[in-house]
C-alpha cells in the first residue's frame, strides 16, 4: 500500500470512529424513509417538482424527488458537517501537530483528508439514492419510470439513469465540501466552517432565484443540482451535464487549491 | 545517518505582530547530549521547539536537524527525529494501540510486536485497548513517549515531559529519559524545573524572554557559582580577621553572625588549616551556591516572563 493510501485509510477510519459521521449519514438516509412513509399515508403529492407527480408510480422516482428537496440545505449541511470539521478538529485537538511530526509531508496529509471527504460525500449521496429506491419500491413497486419528456423508461434503464444522476448530483456537493474544507483549514474552527459552508450554499441558491441573475444563473453552484435533469430527457440533454462538470470543477478546485496552499505554509500551534 | 549535529539552530526569530516570542536563538546540541532547554514559562521554549520540528515557520533564521532544514526538506528533515511539543495529543476516540498504529502508518508500517514493545516500555500495555479519552495526563505523556519511540529516533525532543505528573509519574518519566539517554539517544528536553535539568542534563541553554542567556556544559555553569563560601565561627570577629589576613580571600562580609567570602577551592583548603592553627573554632564552612537555582534566578532576574506567577520557577 502506498503512503497516501495508508493516510487515506486512516482518515476514513477516523471518520468511522466519530459520531458526527453517523449523525450526518443517519439524518440523510432517514429523509427518504420519512418521505415515503408520509406520502404512503397521504393522498396529495409534490406535483410541482420534477418527477413529483409520478412518485407513486415507481420506487425509481423517489430518489430523484428526495434529492431535489435535499439540495436546498439538507445535503449541503450533511456534507459540511464532516468537511468543515476535517482539518479544524485536528487543529483544535492538537492531533494535527502529532501527525505532522511523522514522516508524511503536509501535502499527503491534506490529500488524504480531501479524499476521505470525497468518499464521505459520495457515500451520503448514494446512500440516499439507495434508501429512497428501496423504500419507494417497497411502497409502490419497481416499475417503469416516466421521463421528463413524458416517455416511459424501463426499470433497468431507469436504474442506470439514477446512478448517472447521483454521480452528477455529487459534483455541486463536492463544491460545497471543498468550500467547507477551505474554511476548515483557514478558520481552524469546526462550527464556523460548517455554518460558513452552509451559508455559501444557501447564498448560491438565493442568487439563483433572485430576479436579475438570469445572465449568470447557469453558472451558479446551486443550479448544478439540476444538471441530472439532462439524463431524464429523451434524448438525453448533455448540455447541463457537461456544464456541471466544468463549473463544479472550478467551484471545487479553487477552494481546494487555496486550502492546500494555506495548509502547506500555516503555523501549527496551539489554539 | 550523517555527521551533522542533531540540532543546529541559527538566529531563530519568531515574531507575532509586535511580540517577539523567540529572539535570535542559537542552539547546538551534540550527539549523545541530554540537553536541557531551561526557562520560565512563556520564555519561548515551546515556540523554539515548534520551529525545530517545522510546525511553525521562523520569521528569521534557520533550524537544522542532522543537517536538514524542515522548511526546505519537509518531513524528510524529521528522519531519525521524534518528540512532541506542549504535551502529546491523540485521537481521544481511538484506543491507545489504534493511535500508535495510526502514527506508525504515517511513517512506515511497523509490526504489531514492535507496538507491544513500546507499550510495554512505557507500561501501558494493560490499557492499550482503552480509548485515549479515558487516559490520565500521565498516561498520555507516556503514550507520547511510546509514539516517539516507534520511530526509533536518534534525537528526541521532549517539551516539559514531567509537567502535570504526580511525584511517582515524575520519577518514572525521569527514569525513562535516563534510560533512553543511556541507549545513546540524543535528547533535547525543555523544562522550567531546575532540579530536573540538574538531574538529567549534561548541557543546558537558559532562555529568558526569547533570548538564550547561557549555553554550555552544566558543570561549567555550576562551577562559576561555587566561588563563594559561607563560614560560621564561634567568634565571628576573630574569624573575620583571619579571613582578611588570608591571601586569595576577597569580598568578605559579615551578616547575621555568618561570614561570606569569595575564594577558590585551594584557598579554602588552606584557610581551614589556618583557622585550626589559630584555634578559631568553626561549625560550618560550605560553598554558598551549589545549585542551579540561584544562578538561574540571578540570570533571569528572578522573573518568569511578564505575566507568569512565581510558581513557574518552582524547583
Amino acid at each position: 500500500m502506498t503512503a497516501l493510501a495508508r493516510v487515506f485509510r486512516w482518515e476514513v477510519a477516523k471518520l468511522l470512529a466519530q459520531k458526527r459521521t453517523y449523525l450526518g449519514l443517519g439524518a440523510a438516509t432517514l429523509v427518504p424513509i420519512i418521505f415515503v412513509v408520509v406520502l404512503a399515508l397521504q393522498t396529495g403529492g409534490p406535483n410541482d417538482v420534477p418527477l413529483g407527480r409520478y412518485i407513486r408510480d415507481t420506487g425509481l422516482a423517489v430518489p430523484f424527488v428526495v434529492l431535489f428537496f435535499m439540495s436546498i440545505w439538507g445535503l449541503p449541511l450533511v456534507t459540511a458537517l464532516v468537511a468543515g470539521d476535517i482539518v479544524a478538529s485536528e487543529s483544535h485537538n492538537g492531533t494535527l501537530k502529532t501527525i505532522l511530526t511523522r514522516s508524511r509531508g503536509r501535502g499527503e496529509v491534506f490529500a488524504g483528508k480531501v479524499l476521505a471527504t470525497a468518499t464521505y460525500t459520495l457515500t451520503v449521496v448514494f446512500a440516499i439514492g439507495l434508501v429512497g429506491l428501496v423504500a419507494g419500491s417497497i411502497a409502490w413497486g419497481f416499475h417503469p419510470l416516466t421521463s421528463l419528456s413524458g416517455t416511459k423508461v424501463a426499470p433497468g434503464h431507469g436504474l442506470l439513469l439514477l446512478l448517472a444522476s447521483l454521480a452528477v448530483y455529487t459534483l455541486p456537493l463536492a463544491g460545497i465540501a471543498a468550500f467547507a474544507v477551505f474554511l476548515s483549514t483557514v478558520t481552524r474552527n469546526s462550527a464556523a466552517s460548517v455554518v460558513g459552508a452552509l451559508m455559501w450554499a444557501l447564498f448560491m441558491q438565493l442568487l439563483g432565484v433572485l430576479p436579475g441573475t438570469e445572465s449568470f444563473r447557469a453558472y451558479l453552484l446551486g443550479t448544478q443540482f439540476e444538471a441530472w435533469h439532462g439524463f431524464l430527457r429523451v434524448p438525453a440533454d448533455w448540455v447541463p451535464v457537461t456544464r456541471a462538470l466544468w463549473v463544479c470543477t472550478l467551484y471545487t478546485g479553487i477552494p481546494l487549491i487555496a486550502a492546500y496552499l494555506v495548509f502547506l505554509r500555516r503555523d501549527v500551534a496551539g489554539d | 545517518m550523517n555527521d551533522a549535529a542533531p540540532v543546529d539552530a541559527r538566529g531563530l526569530v519568531k515574531r507575532y505582530g509586535d511580540i517577539v516570542a523567540v529572539d535570535h536563538v542559537d542552539l547546538e546540541v551534540a550527539r549523545g547530549d541530554v540537553f536541557g532547554y531551561l526557562g520560565p514559562n512563556g520564555a519561548g521554549k515551546t515556540t523554539s521547539l515548534r520551529m525545530l520540528l517545522g510546525l511553525i515557520r521562523p520569521t528569521a533564521g534557520s533550524a537544522r536537524l542532522f543537517g536538514r532544514d524542515p522548511l526546505v526538506d519537509g518531513a524528510k528533515a524529521l528522519d531519525g527525529v521524534a518528540g512532541f511539543v506542549e504535551g502529546p495529543r491523540f485521537c481521544a476516540y481511538l484506543s491507545g494501540r489504534r493511535n500508535l498504529q495510526l502514527l506508525a502508518d504515517y511513517d512506515e508500517p511497523v509490526s504489531r510486536p514492535r507496538i507491544d514493545e513500546v507499550l510495554e516500555l512505557v507500561e501501558l500495555r494493560d490499557r492499550a485497548k482503552d480509548r485515549v479519552g479515558g487516559y490520565s495526563h500521565g498516561m498520555r505523556q507516556r503514550l507520547g513517549i511510546a509514539a516517539s519511540l516507534l520511530r526509533q529516533p536518534q534525537l528526541l525532543l521532549l517539551d516539559e515531559p514531567t509537567t502535570g505528573l504526580d511525584p511517582a509519574g515524575i520519577r518514572d518519566m525521569r527514569r525513562l529519559v535516563r534510560r533512553l539517554a543511556g541507549e545513546g539517544i540524543t535528547i533535547l528536553l525543555s523544562s522550567h524545573l531546575l532540579n530536573e535539568v540538574e538531574e538529567l542534563c549534561n548541557r543546558v541553554a537558559i532562555i529568558r524572554k526569547g533570548s538564550v542567556i547561557y549555553q554550555g556544559a552544566l558543570r561549567d555553569l555550576l562551577a562559576t557559582a561555587v566561588s563563594r563560601f559561607r563560614l560560621r565561627a564561634l567568634d565571628p570577629e576573630r574569624a573575620r580577621a583571619a579571613l582578611l589576613a588570608q591571601p586569595g580571600v576577597g569580598d568578605v562580609e559579615l551578616r547575621d553572625g555568618e561570614l561570606r567570602f569569595a575564594a577558590d577551592d585551594r584557598t579554602v583548603a588552606t584557610l581551614s588549616v589556618a583557622l585550626g592553627q589559630a584555634r578559631i573554632a568553626f561549625t560550618v564552612l560550605v560553598p554558598e551556591t551549589a545549585s542551579l537555582e540561584e544562578l538561574f534566578l540571578g540570570m533571569t532576574g528572578g522573573d518568569s516572563s511578564d505575566h507568569d506567577s512565581a510558581e513557574t520557577i518552582a524547583v
